[in-house]
């Protein structure tokens, strides 16, 4: 049985007939074609997936799209202006804080809700809010020192 | 300079396997074996051809009956097979697949899919398998035909789950041990780990029409799947493509065929294209790094010099050779570790387990037997009262220093790698200290040394285009170790362009010329190499173009700034090929071409064409009333040769580090009776940025390599391979006790303190 679910995403409405079990990871991957948000491990622990929900960062591959009905969602696309970058996008390829990529869409998003919180994050902070993204190639100490640099710190 | 994929991936543009669509896809799942062992009696697949929305489903009566498939393939053995053929060897192993419209749909024909095991009694570690009368994991073992030349004389021992058995044998261990004044003898070990790269296993299969098969894979090696597919499906090399885009993530868990051989069978029974997508536990079943158990006996001198080591190490290679077969080999030749020791015997031996098969990981043995050497090396320090860096300063291998191959190794910068690593943390400043609250602080240091795949090849081309821009063609994969932009930035340096003029196209069999693999930290040297034998080959034809065209001799042409320059002209590009073609197009193509025997004197053997070295130092501190440890500061510092990118090298070397530390203290792959118990990144733990320590120093040492590209090594693997010894000699330092099997957890530490106690 479909439901009529109503997402605004990067600021565009779009109104979609779902399965109640399609997550927010599936429509805006396979639906939406925004394939900067990824699958990492099916269980919201790595992070790969995050997307903001109501600004907020949300594992989008456990959260349900019904539940999302009426939602704003920002995904890694919906950041910067056209050809301008966002000050962390700027930073994180400054300071060499990405390897492989695949854990950057979701790092760049928590971080973003991270210096909204906190505009001058302290080390516990940023330990608190970007402890749940993974990166296997290992770039914590440069994504620090990017959202530090994007903080001015 | 910006990193050339690195805009695309801030914006989250870049595209994986996982992101491509293609007209007509359709979703592949997997059936796995949920026994470690048995008998495959039944596989009927016809209820799951009910399940609307199913195209097809395979299993081994299609491979079976199909004189167009020998469906048997493997890098060194043809132990694996597209899905079971006669048994099942390790839960997870394929027993059939579906292709569908939808995973829901494909999911639900998995189920309808009835297959019946006789269940055989199964050998679930090294111990079993090597019992009298083991159950055997194969009973017999093919090669496979043409294989790589390194592997010569590597066979398994039928009847027996031994899958390889390296033997180095140099000098005379039993004399060593006569002539010793006091001899060490313990056993280390560490358990399956997994690499876990963020982006799981993905791949796209096509069947085109005239029979061609075309395959998008996240794999780090496309000419070798390439070649394993065509043997497979008995078609020329030419006719199949395989193309990588980028990977997320890598660490050796790409390498060799994994699902393309199941896609393509798949997607020539469905007759249209198909995508298999791993989800993270299958990962887990698909490919681990080898737990081992080493036992190591070494004799020395009371001053602290080497005079015989044995090791003997039992690598757990699960249910499939894959690569195992190297790693035991590669591995047990520099199992005795980075020093001068005149009598060394090491036994080095793969066994088949029916547990997931195990191959290529980052480091590629090394780490193993490196926590093994590294950790004994403090052992025997202590008990003799020398400082643990002086006994290794005093017994490193230098240049010229005789490997235990018989040759000899040049371009060492083992000390230097050992003496800056160890000032970075303070280590002369190490003195027991108690500090608030009760904790201990302790220092450890540790070093290795590792060799890279020889004989190799890696081939490049350089096109240039009538405005003066260049396409670089490369077989090197880029996985996030930034080879698209080194390799570019070679190129543009040697031509004496800008690096925007340069467009890299990687990693597409159809493409590309031949490059053996993305892989044991080769590409700088190898494809680098390539790439500068590429440029100057162009400057050549361009100069020889030039010459006849404006009569000047070819020699005085140069290329700089983006411009061609003789005498007093300075021209651009498109005028040179304007005069050349009469029109603004043509075709000028630079090749160069790297063979390991070509760096050589010639006839000369040797086991490494160039060799990594490089030390880890770390400080941590430990509750000694709960065993929990922390990591205060890590230095890493790897002889590289050259550090063509200086931020680069110290992605490299920090993102390495990062990972050893998961290795050292959290990570374990843990098993029941053959059944993976933690297959999840819930259960296995990863290294997270609230676990990183406060500083972390990277350090590059330069000896360079005359053969390498402005001098440069590689880099990879390095960084990761003392993390946990050093560790563990630092936990030593600080509170006393040794931990002898990894993880290094708190509650091993917590109880080995009690027994400590309990002893005194």
């Amino acid at each position: 049985m479909k439901h009529s679910v109503t997402l605004r995403v990067n600021g565009r409405e779009h109104r979609l007939e779902l399965e109640a079990r399609t997550t927010l990871l599936e429509v805006v991957r396979e639906y939406l074609g925004l394939t900067g948000a990824k699958a990492g491990c099916d269980l919201q622990v790595c992070g790969a997936c995050t997307v903001l929900l109501n600004g907020k960062p949300a594992s989008a591959c456990s959260a349900l799209a019904v539940d999302a009905d009426g939602a704003e969602v920002l995904t890694i696309e919906g950041l910067g202006d056209g050809a301008a970058l966002h000050p962390l996008q700027e930073a994180f390829m400054e300071c060499g804080a990405l390897q492989c990529g695949y854990c950057t869409p979701g790092f760049i998003l928590a971080a973003k809700f991270l210096l909204e919180v906190c505009p001058h994050p302290t080390e516990e902070e940023m330990r608190r809010y970007l402890g749940g993204n993974l990166c296997r190639c290992g770039c914590y100490m440069e994504i620090r020192e990017a959202v530090k640099k994007a903080a001015g710190l | 300079m910006e990193r050339l994929d690195y805009r695309a991936k801030v914006r989250g543009t870049a595209v994986y396997v996982a992101d491509m669509q293609m007209p007509g896809l359709c979703h592949g799942k997997i059936l796995r074996s949920s026994i470690p062992h048995g008998r495959v009696t039944r596989v009927d697949a016809t209820g799951a051809l009910g399940v609307r929305g199913v195209i097809a489903a395979l299993t081994r009566d299609d491979l079976m009956t199909d004189r167009g498939i020998d469906p048997f393939y493997g890098p060194v053995f043809k132990d694996q097979s597209i899905v079971a053929v006669d048994k099942v060897r390790h839960v997870g192993d394929p027993v059939a697949a579906v292709a569908a419209l939808d995973l829901d749909a494909a999911e639900e024909a998995l189920e309808r899919i009835v297959v019946e095991y006789e269940e055989l009694p199964a050998a679930f570690d090294v111990g079993d398998a090597l019992e009298p009368g083991a159950p055997l994991v194969h009973e017999k073992v093919r090669r496979s035909p043409g294989g790589f030349a390194d592997l010569a004389g590597v066979d398994p021992i039928e009847g027996t789950n031994i899958c390889t058995h390296y033997k180095l044998r140099y000098g005379d261990v039993e004399q060593g041990f006569r002539e010793s004044e006091r001899i060490f003898e313990a056993t280390y070990a560490l358990p399956t780990t997994q690499h876990a790269a963020l982006e799981a296993h993905g791949c796209i299969a096509a069947v085109e029409a005239g029979g061609r098969i075309v395959v998008w894979s996240a794999t780090q090696n496309p000419f070798v799947v390439r070649t394993q597919l065509a043997n497979i499906f008995k078609v020329p090399v030419s006719r199949v493509r395989v193309a990588a885009p980028y990977l997320g993530g890598g660490y050796g868990s790409k390498v060799y065929p994994k699902l393309e051989p199941l896609a393509v069978a798949l997607a020539l029974k469905a007759r249209r294209p198909v995508r298999i997508l791993l989800t993270r536990d299958e990962v887990f079943l698909t490919i681990t790094k080898h737990a081992a158990t080493i036992r190591v006996k070494t004799g020395v001198k009371n001053d602290g010099t080497l005079v015989a080591r044995q090791c003997e190490m039992l690598l757990d290679t699960g249910a499939y050779a894959e690569i195992g077969p190297r790693v035991a080999m590669k591995s047990g030749m520099t199992a005795a570790g980075p020093y001068r020791i005149p009598h060394v015997k090491v036994d080095a031996l793969a066994v088949y387990t029916n547990k997931p098969p195990a191959g290529a990981f980052r480091g590629f043995g090394v780490s193993q037997s490196a926590w093994a050497i590294e950790s004994q090396m403090d052992e025997i320090a202590r008990a003799l009262g020398i400082d643990p860096l002086e006994m290794r300063l005093k017994n490193a291998y230098e240049e010229g220093s005789e490997f235990v191959t018989g040759e000899r190794l040049t371009s060492i910068g083992l000390k230097s790698c050992l003496e800056r690593a160890a000032a970075a943390i303070g280590w002369a400043d190490r003195a027991p200290q108690a500090t608030a609250g009760g904790k201990r602080r302790g220092k450890g240091i540790a070093c290795l040394i590792k060799g890279t795949i020889t004989p190799s090849v890696s081939a490049a081309a350089l096109r240039l285009s009538e405005d003066g821009s260049i396409t670089l063609f490369t077989g090197t994969v880029e996985m996030g170790q930034g080879s698209e932009t080194l390799l570019a930035s070679i190129a543009a340096t040697e031509l004496g362009i800008p690096l925007e003029r340069v467009h890299v196209v990687a990693g597409d069999t159809d493409v590309v010329p031949y490059d053996l693999t993305t892989s044991s930290s080769r590409s700088t040297f190898h494809m680098g190499k390539a790439v500068q034998l590429a440029a100057r080959d162009l400057c050549r034809q361009l100069g020889n173009i030039v010459a006849e065209e404006y009569g000047v001799p070819a020699a005085e042409v140069r290329f700089s700034q983006g411009k061609v320059r003789f005498a007093e002209t300075t021209l651009e590009y498109h005028e040179v090929l304007f005069k050349r073609y009469g029109m603004p197009g043509g075709t000028i193509i630079g090749q160069g071409e790297v063979r390991t025997q070509t760096l050589v004197a010639p006839g000369k053997k040797m086991a490494s064409v160039f060799w990594f070295v490089g030390a880890g130092a770390v400080e941590v501190e430990v509750n000694p009333d709960t065993g929990q440890l922390k990591i205060v500061n890590y230095a890493a510092a790897v002889d590289v040769g050259k550090a063509i990118n200086p931020q680069g090298c110290r992605q490299q070397l920090t993102g390495a580090a990062i990972t050893g530390m998961g290795q050292a203290l959290y990570e374990e792959l843990a098993f029941d009776d053959g059944r993976p118990v933690n297959a999840n990144l819930i259960d296995y733990i990863l290294p997270s940025l609230g676990d990183m320590p406060g500083a972390m120093e990277a350090i590059t040492v330069e000896v360079p390599h005359g053969q390498g590209p402005f001098g440069a090594k590689g880099i990879g693997e390095t960084a990761l391979i003392p993390v946990a010894p050093a560790i563990a000699n630092a936990v030593q330092d600080a509170v006393g006790v040794r931990i002898k099997e990894l993880p290094l957890t708190a509650e091993k530490v917590f109880f080995a303190l009690q027994r400590a106690r309990k002893k005194a």
